[in-house]
């Protein structure tokens, strides 16, 4: 019974961690890009939401509401001022720009929050303790249930808007084709702007969680980068959204079977399960097409 | 491989030109002048270590990056990996300098099987996955108690030689380690596999296309890198004698080592090193402040990706046309003036 619990907190953890996964898929699959800063601007969401927090009393996940257009801009801006020049230079510019991004906003976090520990855990109140008792072995935390619910509702989303709506098909459209896209009168250095803004905003959602869940520092991000990484590759890099969020899940079941193994390993058992997958022969768990880029 | 100026000939390729015969002689030179400074100012003796450790690091970066086209963030992977088989080894009884000579091989050996994993991918993919087999490196030492765990350890054996001494022959094998390393990828770089190694950077599959063995130029680039950056690792733990997981495995490594070479010059030889003595100085202007230091670093590594992708000294050598070292093909005509330079 305890396996199964543990297979369940992991589905639930998965969830956590497809909400940071999301907007790195996204970017992935429209530029081919990995924003290495992605787990920083979602630790910079949770400062802004734990900023906001300080001066009106109120619920994180109102709080974050106000911040959302704050992040949506970060995002807008980040595309216009610094990817856009990095992509025009190659494939391996972009991993070293926004790698010293990543330097840049954990530092200056570090000098405007200090390098103590955060949470925004005691702000939300019942929700970050409370859980539904299914069997004495068998619990689920109202927060875990929620991040999967919200990882549900994002992806859901996010799938509807691309395959629906008019600017998610432009995307899909530059994705497949840049210059095609651009023939037929898709502005793609527009497109590339609003999805790097929802990608960015999406990961604001993720920190959030992440900030309620456990306690945070400036320099929390690449640790939350590398296992929103490690979700999309299990996914099948760029392969679609729903096997990230697939993705997710195998990596969060992997960390709490592991720390069932031994309470020092959920971690590791994590990366072991990612280098696992990157030695099978596709590269991906979900892969169908093999990743190139 | 001289090739005399001469009117009957209408043109001539060489590797050698006045200018890189004169450079190559004087860099000779400055490493002979470099193994004697513990004699003339023994009080700089720590502080050069550091920087020739520096500039190891961002050599072997470059090599990587400049050369295979392959971004590691992961480099500190066999960083901490150098330092702790340094110190596994001396708890077993290993003199510690023959330990950081083993211990620098044992990395390089090590990366030949994460090659093959790792070697699959390109971009963004073979960065973090560079970066979680460091990761997972440095959980997996934090779990070894004769490893002194999450705590650390230090390297005590080397107690028994006085600190001056002490100090001079770390600084010797590290500049001979720097040397060994820097020959390496000179003349890595001058043989067929210098050119095909440059042609797989700028076009994978069309080097693939004409018949370039990709995955071997790029292995082998791999494993000169890890292993140079074990010596890095191995001579850092001599030069500070005490390391911990999470500060020999730290990802600041890889910050400083995309620091030194974006300015020094990615794909340049001696960019990497003139980056390593510009990091030096920063470090000793603005190493105490912290915060704002690091976010100088970041800024720098943005502002050069973008405004100044050559580095300072690849800048130099498009502007000038100035090459110091003979890697590359020089075509002399003989009565046409400007020598026509080979783009690399």
């Amino acid at each position: 019974m305890t396996w199964v619990n543990d297979v369940v907190q992991g589905i639930m953890l998965g969830g956590f961690y497809a909400l940071l996964a999301c907007g790195l898929a996204l970017m992935f699959g429209l530029m081919r890009i990995i924003n290495l800063a992605h787990g920083d601007l979602a630790v910079l969401g949770a400062y802004l939401v734990y900023l906001l927090l300080e001066h009106w009393n109120t619920s994180p996940f109102l709080g974050f509401v106000a911040v959302l257009p704050v992040m949506l801009l970060i995002g807008y801006v980040l595309q216009r001022v610094l990817l856009e020049r990095s992509l025009r230079s190659g494939l391996l510019v972009p991993l070293l720009t926004t790698f010293g991004l990543s330097i840049v906003i954990q530092n200056l976090l570090d000098q405007g929050f200090s390098p103590d520990d955060r949470s925004l855990g005691a702000s939300a109140g019942n929700i970050a303790t409370a859980s539904w008792q299914i069997t004495s072995q068998l619990s689920i935390p109202a927060i875990g249930a929620l991040a999967l619910g919200v990882a549900i509702v994002i992806f859901g989303g996010l799938q509807l808007f691309l395959s629906k709506t008019g600017p998610g098909r432009q995307m899909r459209a530059t994705a497949q084709d840049p210059d095609t896209a651009e023939l037929v009168g898709i502005n793609s250095r527009a497109v590339y702007a609003r999805a790097t803004a929802i990608a960015v905003a999406i990961a604001a959602v993720g920190g959030v969680f992440l900030a309620i869940r456990s306690s945070f520092t400036p320099y929390s991000g690449p640790t939350y980068l590398i296992f929103a990484f490690e979700a999309v590759v299990i996914g099948g890099l760029g392969s679609s959204l729903w096997a990230t969020l697939a993705g997710g899940i195998v990596l969060g079941v992997a960390q709490t079977i592991g720390g069932q193994i031994n309470p020092e390993y959920p971690i590791l058992a994590g990366h072991i399960v990612f280098l696992a997958v990157l030695a099978s022969p596709r590269g991906g768990l979900l892969n169908l097409r093999r990743a190139t880029a | 491989m001289k090739t005399p100026r001469s009117a009957a000939e209408p043109s001539a390729i060489s590797r050698w030109t006045r200018t890189s015969a004169g450079f190559t002689t004087g860099f000779a030179g400055l490493i002979v002048a470099l193994a004697f400074v513990p004699a003339l100012n023994a009080g700089v003796v720590q502080d050069m270590t550091g920087l020739l450790i520096l500039v190891l690091m961002a050599v072997m970066w470059n090599a990587l990056a400049g050369y295979g086209g392959l971004i590691s963030i992961g480099q500190q992977a066999y960083i901490g990996l150098g330092a702790y088989a340094t110190v596994w080894l001396c708890n077993h009884a290993v003199n510690p300098f023959l330990a950081m000579v083993i211990a620098t091989a044992f990395c390089g050996a090590a990366s030949i099987p994460l090659s093959f994993l790792l070697l699959r991918f390109r971009g963004a993919q073979f960065a973090i996955g560079t970066w979680v087999v460091a990761e997972a490196l440095a959980i997996w030492v934090s779990f070894d108690n004769a490893l002194g765990a999450g705590t650390g350890t230090s390297l005590f054996q080397l107690d028994r030689y006085a600190p001056g001494p002490r100090e001079h022959y770390i600084y010797w094998l590290t500049l001979a380690m720097a040397v060994l390393f820097l020959g390496a990828l000179f003349v890595l770089l001058r043989s067929r596999l210098g050119s095909s190694l440059q042609a797989i950077r700028d076009d994978e599959d069309a080097a693939a296309s004409v018949g370039v063995r990709v995955v071997a130029g790029k292995r082998t680039l791999f494993v000169l890198a890890a292993t140079g950056a074990g010596a890095a690792g191995a001579m850092t733990l001599a030069n500070t004698l005490f390391i911990e997981p999470t500060s020999i495995f730290s990802v600041n490594y890889t910050a400083l080592m995309i620091f030194m070479v974006l300015v020094g010059g990615l794909g340049t030889f001696e960019g990497p090193i003139i980056g390593a003595i510009i990091l030096y100085f920063v470090q000793h202007q603005f190493g105490n402040d912290g915060v704002w230091y690091f976010v100088g670093l970041g800024g720098a590594a943005i502002l050069f990706a973008l405004l100044l992708p050559r580095g300072v000294w690849g800048t130099l050598e498009e502007r000038t046309g100035l090459r110091c070292m003979p890697l590359g093909y020089q075509v002399r005509r003989a009565a046409v003036a400007p020598p026509a330079r080979e783009p690399d």
